[in-house]
Parts: structure tokens; sequence; C-alpha cells
């Protein structure tokens, strides 16, 4: 029982259900906008965090698992005619899937090795899929205007996708929390620390890094599948942007890595951030420079991210913040 | 198409010698320090927004505009290892990783306010001559001599030079080499400077033959990856020989296949030799 009532889960959870019923209440479109995004990025950053924080992989193709799975999502709605439930968890499975074929291979490199084969892995995904004709090629898909109608309208579908990004969010802190707290979670941090001396305790460490790698793609897979919904194309460049993937190791890295609220809270101030440098006068054409320098000064002189240094200098917060 | 297939080979050596010395810095920096340079591709722009600079505003030719940047990036790649490398030097991967990429979101951010993403062009041509009914810019082979040029210097460095030494020395056990004395902070710095500088010129010589924007650097970055891995991870001079192979596989894939195709098969075989061989085709064994 002593895990249901963990405060850190509680506050994590109760502080992505207070932004997140904050656009239904109001009934804002611009702020619906904004939080789906943040939901999104949370999502996202929260199940990296399971490969980046608890394993220590750098994975620099998360983004692929997004991609991918929004990409046969897609296709079974546009060309099989499936309902959205379908498409999403379709979606998810999909990605849980490749992820579970490419772990077999790629998991068994370490440290830098790793991190340059999912370059690889998210270069080599746009290139066959800009090629691959079933999946429309270059152009990508789009999906047909009256697919909307089905779920009350395009207005209604952009609300649907909301409600169900704000739960993929939840169910991605509540994953974290669960495994954190497990042992399996337990033989991640030991891999992490010392992968060597991990196996010489017991852990067995291929399965438990694969198995952290599926986990860590379903999520995004599910995502994908609402993002391009709600889009209502998708196109290779979109799908697999390098640099969107390299946005969300930030976001893990300047909340806390390893920790339950610091991906929620990197992709809060990350996207907010960038929203207002992009609608300041000033800083519109340098967001980019500004980012950079800000994700320069936290790798530099605080690699805990901003989690991990209010828990090691307020100590009354570790009870609070996990 | 056998006609065809012998010019894009010839043509992808050519280039070859060109992405292999791009790589070479990539490799150099991982060889000495274990660090992934994010931006080298964004060094490379540097390079060929350089050259540009240098040609359209002093009319300088553009092979002399190149000893410039050569200086510049040598200069640029010191000042970056100090201000964002050093203090991660020890840190795990990650840190290093996105240090290094968030100096290139600066330099792609601050390209793109002041250049947009326009294509520029360096407006220099040297001719050409045909064999057959095949037709090679004097441009590339110019850019060919001189990677090969840049190599052998980097070798003669490497190899016959105090200073050199010392690097090889650092590379290969930086505790023993700071042990007998060697100031090895100054010299992970030169080596820093000298991974940069061989980027610049890379990126230099790339503009002479292509049009080019402030993002290029990212595809010649990722093609840097796949020769640093073709010829063993720091390993500077196996970088020029996995250059002219991604060269020669380039020119025949673009003869055989769909031009579209010949990333998948890159990125592949990337994986592949990743995975068979993470040493590298020409790396020893460890």
């Amino acid at each position: 029982m002593n895990r249901v009532k963990n405060r850190g889960l509680w506050l994590t959870v109760g502080l992505t259900l207070a932004v997140g019923l904050w656009p239904p209440l109001t009934g804002d479109a611009n702020n619906r906008e904004i939080v789906v995004t943040i939901l999104m990025y949370a999502a996202l950053a929260s199940s990296l965090n399971l490969m980046l924080g608890y394993t220590g992989y750098v994975n620099f193709g998360h983004i692929v698992f997004w991609g991918l799975g929004a990409y046969v999502g897609f296709y079974l709605m546009s060309a099989l005619n499936m309902p959205l439930v379908v498409a999403v968890l379709g979606g998810g499975a999909a990605s849980g899937l490749i992820a579970m074929l490419l772990g077999q291979a790629i998991l068994r490199l370490r440290g830098a090795y790793f991190a340059l084969a999912t370059i690889g892995i998210n270069e080599a995904a746009r290139a066959f899929v800009s090629n691959f004709e079933p999946f429309g090629g270059p152009t990508g898909m789009s999906l047909n205007f009256k697919v909307y109608n089905a779920y009350g309208g395009a207005m209604q579908s952009l609300w649907i996708v909301y409600w169900a990004m704000l739960l993929l969010a939840i169910a991605a802190i509540v994953l974290s929390y669960a495994i954190k707290s497990s042992k399996f979670g337990l033989g991640l941090t030991a891999i992490r620390e010392n992968e060597d001396a991990a196996e010489v305790m017991g852990v067995f460490t291929p399965t438990t890094k694969a198995w952290a790698y599926v986990l860590s793609a379903i999520i995004p897979g599910m995502a994908g599948v609402l993002f391009f919904f709600k889009n209502g194309n998708i196109e290779p460049v979109d799908a697999f942007r390098l640099h969107t993937s390299i946005e969300i190791i930030v976001m893990v890295m300047l909340g806390g890595q390893g920790t339950l609220l610091g991906p929620i809270l990197g992709a809060g101030i990350y996207e907010r951030l960038r929203g207002l440098l992009l609608v300041s006068p000033l800083f519109k054409n340098i967001q980019l420079v500004v980012a950079g320098i800000i994700l320069l000064l936290i790798v530099l002189f605080i690699p805990a991210g901003v989690v991990g240094w209010l828990r090691r200098r307020i100590l009354p917060l570790r009870e609070w913040v996990e | 198409m056998l006609n065809s297939l012998i010019p894009s080979l010839a043509d992808g050596l050519l280039l070859g010698l060109v992405y292999g010395l791009a790589a070479m810095g990539l490799s150099l920096i991982w060889g000495v320090m274990n660090v992934i340079n994010l931006a080298h591709g964004a060094i490379m722009t540097l390079g060929m927004y350089g050259v540009y600079l240098i040609f359209s505003t002093f009319g300088l030719n553009p092979y002399i505009a190149l000893l410039l940047v050569a200086v510049i990036g040598l200069a640029f790649g010191v000042i970056m290892y100090v201000v964002s490398v050093h203090r991660v030097i020890d840190a795990p991967h990650l840190s290093s990783l996105l240090a290094t990429f968030a100096v290139n979101m600066i330099i792609i951010g601050a390209g793109t306010a002041i250049y947009t993403t326009n294509v520029y062009n360096v407006d220099y041509s040297l001719d050409s001559f045909t064999i057959g009914t095949f037709t090679v810019p004097w441009t590339r082979v110019a850019a060919a001599l001189g990677a090969m040029l840049v190599s052998g210097l980097l070798y003669l460095f490497l190899y016959r030079t105090r200073v050199g030494k010392y690097i090889r020395a650092v590379a290969n056990n930086r505790a023993a080499a700071e042990l007998m004395g060697i100031p090895s902070s100054r010299v992970l710095a030169l080596s820093f400077g000298i991974g940069a500088m061989l980027a610049g010129i890379a990126g230099g010589l790339i503009a002479t033959m292509f049009p080019f924007n402030i993002l290029s650097g990212g595809a010649y970055q990722l093609k840097s990856f796949v020769i640093v891995v073709l010829g063993g991870l720091g390993n500077p001079l196996g970088a020029l020989i996995g250059g002219v192979i991604l060269g020669l596989l380039e020119g025949a894939g673009t003869a055989i296949l769909p031009t579209t195709w010949v990333p998948v098969l890159e990125f592949v075989l990337f994986v592949i030799i990743l995975l068979v061989r993470p040493s590298g085709l020409l790396g020893t064994k460890r």
C-alpha cells in the first residue's frame, strides 16, 4: 500500500491534472493547443526517461517510435478505415514490436556506440519511409476530412485527442513510477551505475534492457498517432526529425533525469519557454540561440536538472518530489 | 550501365576524399577525448560561409580563403573546447553530447537569424575537362587534392612532431601522459581545435563545389558518422579510407539504385557495421 500512497507520485499526477484540466474548464481553444503540446512532450520525455534516466542509455532515436507508430496508426485509419482507438493501440503495439526487434540488435552496444546507432536508425527510418510506397513515399499520407465526422466533426475530434493525450501523459507517469519502485527498476538503475557489476549481481541485463526499451517505445507510438490524427497529414520529414529527439533529451535533462517529476517539469518549462521566445519580438529570430545557451548552462552547471538540484539543496522536498 | 557506373565511381572517389577529411576531424576528437562532437556539421557550415564571405567581400581566391578559414576554425575549436567541453570531459557521454549539441544550436540559430535558410553559392569555377562522354569539373579535382594534402600534413604532424606525439600520448592514456609532464588540458584544447579546423576546411572545399545553406552541414555530419564508423572510431587516417569507401558506395549506388534509396543503404550499412564490428572495418580489435 505504501507504493500507492507515495507523495511524489501524487504530486506529479496532481500537477499534470491541474494543468490538464485548465483548458477544458476555460473552454479556450488557444489554451488547449498549448497544453496538448506540453502533454505530448511530457509523455514523450517521461517515456524517454526510462532509457535515458533509469538505464543510462542515450537514445537519439526516441522520435522513431513516435513517427513509426504514427505511420502504422495512420495507415490503419486511412487505408483500412479503422477507428481511432484501434489505430492508437495498433500504433503503440507496432512501436513496441519494432523496439523489441531493434533492441535485440543495438542494445548489445554501450555508451557512445549505442548513441551513434540510434542516430543511424533515425536516419534509416526516415530514408526508408520516404521510399516506402504503401506509406505514401516522400509526400506521406493525409486523412479524408470525412474521417472526423465519425467523431462528431473536426472540433470534437480535437477535444478527443486532448483527453487522450492527458490520459497518455498520466499513464507515462504511472508507468515510470511503477517501474521506479519495482525490482525491475532497481535492475535498470544497477545497469546505469555499472552494467558489468549488475550482471555479476544477478541482473539478467539483456532482457532487462530490452524490456526498458520496449516499454519506452509504446507510449510515443500512441502519442504519434494522436498527434498526426489531429494534424490530418503525415510526412517523413515531420515524423522523423532528429532535432525533436534531441529536444526531448533536453527536456529530460532540464527537469532532471531519472526522476519522476523531472521530465514532466522539463517538458512544461521548455515548451513554455519556446512559446514565449517565439512571440517575443526581441528573441523571435534567435530563439534557437537562447535555447542553446540555456542547454549549455544546464549541462555545465546543473547536470542533475531542476528536480535533482532542488532535492539536493532543500532536504524537506525529498519527501515530496520523487 | 557500365557507361554510367565508371563516371559515378570516379565522382564518388573525388567526393569521398573530401568526406573523409571532414570525418577525420570528428574521428580525431573522438580518439583523443572520447567526445562525439555534435557541432561538427555546424562548424563545416561555418567553413562554407567563411569561404563564401571572404571570396565575395574581399574577392580573394577561394583556395587562399581556405587558409584563413583553417586558422579561424582552429581558434574556434580551441575556444569551443575551453567554454563548453572542458568542464564535462570526464562526465558521462550524455553531458558532452549535449554540450556540443548546444553549440550546434547556437551556431545554427545565429546563422539562420543572419542568413536565413537561403541557398548561397561561391561563384567561382575552374573550367572542366572531358574524358570520353564524362565531364569532370576541375574544382572537384582540386578539392580532392586539397583533402589529400591536408590529410598528409595531419599525418606528418601527428607522427613526426613533438606536439603530435603529445596528442597521441594523451589519446592513448591521459593519466599516464599527465604523469610524464604533458600539459593534457592544452593538448586536448589543441586537438579539439584541429578537429574543428579539419571540419572548417572540408566545409570550405564543399562550398567550392556545391551550393549550400545554413542547414547543409547536418547532412555532411551524418556522412561523417558513417565514415568514422567505417574507418574505426578514433582512427583519423582510417577516416580518409572510410570516406573513399562511402564515396564509391554512393557513386555505385546512384548508378544502380534510384537515388532516394541510397541513404537507406548508407544508414543500414552504418548500423550493421556498428553491430558487427564496432571498432570499424579498419580498426583494431579491442
